[in-house]
């Protein structure tokens, strides 16, 4: 089952969970996504080791999809 | 992992820092030389003093020494500040911290899982050499270990536990490294022991495990 989380102050959320074929599902998730692209996080998909890919659209062919917040210089 | 996913190679983050040419290999070891001279500047000039007041006046031995101080300590404090963007900073979040360190590393491999653990530093080896992730900046190993850059970066959140804070900064660093080099505040580069002597004694065996860690180089 592939999964869309926040990291947020609880260590993470869940906000979403699909698979594929189950269009309510899916329906459901893109619109967590697209509610957390509209305040501001920023989807990303680890792809193993040293890459990681940003997301504007949800993948539902993703496992799991990360929401993070912007980083800035110190 | 799922299937290969398309998205963005260009951290959203550069917007706000459009200003800034992107960093790249050459231009991330050209702040190392600068840093390098800058540190001579700071030291020939005290030991110069020093020399030729010794070689005056014996008696001014004193003062001379203090002006050998002057030479060591400055270059001390730059180190010092360049650690510094490494130490844990923050509130610890006790509760929700193991949480988002199981997170972490299911980001990590297995040995890096470890190091990170044990250090609180996440290595991640890159084109423009290795890195070690910490709360609220990273190192920069360059390629053949010459020097350390010490980049202040961090995701402005104060309720996120540290765990994630390293997180997010691992994905960003991930998603465009040279882009995550543009965004950081580069605040000093110095050769590694000068850096490793400020490191807190946890965080040492990473950067150690960095300066190992073979480089492949842009």
């Amino acid at each position: 089952m592939a999964k869309l989380i926040r990291m947020d102050s609880t260590g993470h959320s869940t906000l979403a969970e699909w698979t594929a074929g189950d269009p309510g599902a899916e329906e459901a998730a893109v619109a967590a996504f697209r509610a957390q692209l509209d305040r501001g996080y920023i989807g990303v998909v680890s792809d193993g080791p040293g890459h990681a890919t940003q997301v504007d659209d949800l993948p539902l062919e993703a496992d799991l999809v990360i929401m993070r917040r912007p980083i800035a210089g110190g | 992992m799922g299937q290969p996913v398309s998205g963005r190679a260009e951290l959203p983050e550069l917007a706000a820092v459009r200003w800034r040419p992107r960093a790249t290999a050459r231009s991330v070891a050209t702040r190392g030389r600068i840093w390098t001279l800058w540190s001579l500047a700071h030291t020939v000039p005290f030991l110069g003093t020093a020399a030729l007041l010794l070689s005056l006046e014996p008696w001014s031995a004193p003062v001379a020494l203090a002006a050998v101080a002057h030479a060591w300590i400055i270059p001390e404090l730059y180190a010092a500040r360049g650690a510094a963007v490494v130490r844990p900073k923050g509130a610890r979040h006790l509760r929700s911290e193991p949480v988002a360190q199981g997170l972490l590393g299911d980001l990590l491999g297995h040995e890096e899982r470890d190091l990170q653990r044990d250090t609180g530093l996440a290595l991640e080896p890159g084109a423009l050499g290795v890195w070690l992730v910490g709360e609220a900046g990273a190192l920069l190993v360059d390629p053949g270990g010459r020097r350390v850059h010490c980049f202040c970066v961090r995701v402005p959140d104060p309720d996120l536990p540290p765990s994630d804070r390293i997180a997010h900064l691992l994905l960003a660093l991930r998603t465009d490294e040279t882009g995550f080099a543009t965004v950081a505040n580069h605040a000093f580069a110095g050769m590694p022991w000068r850096i490793r002597r400020r490191l807190t004694v946890r965080a040492r065996p990473a950067l150690a495990a960095a300066l190992a860690r073979p480089i492949a180089g842009p």
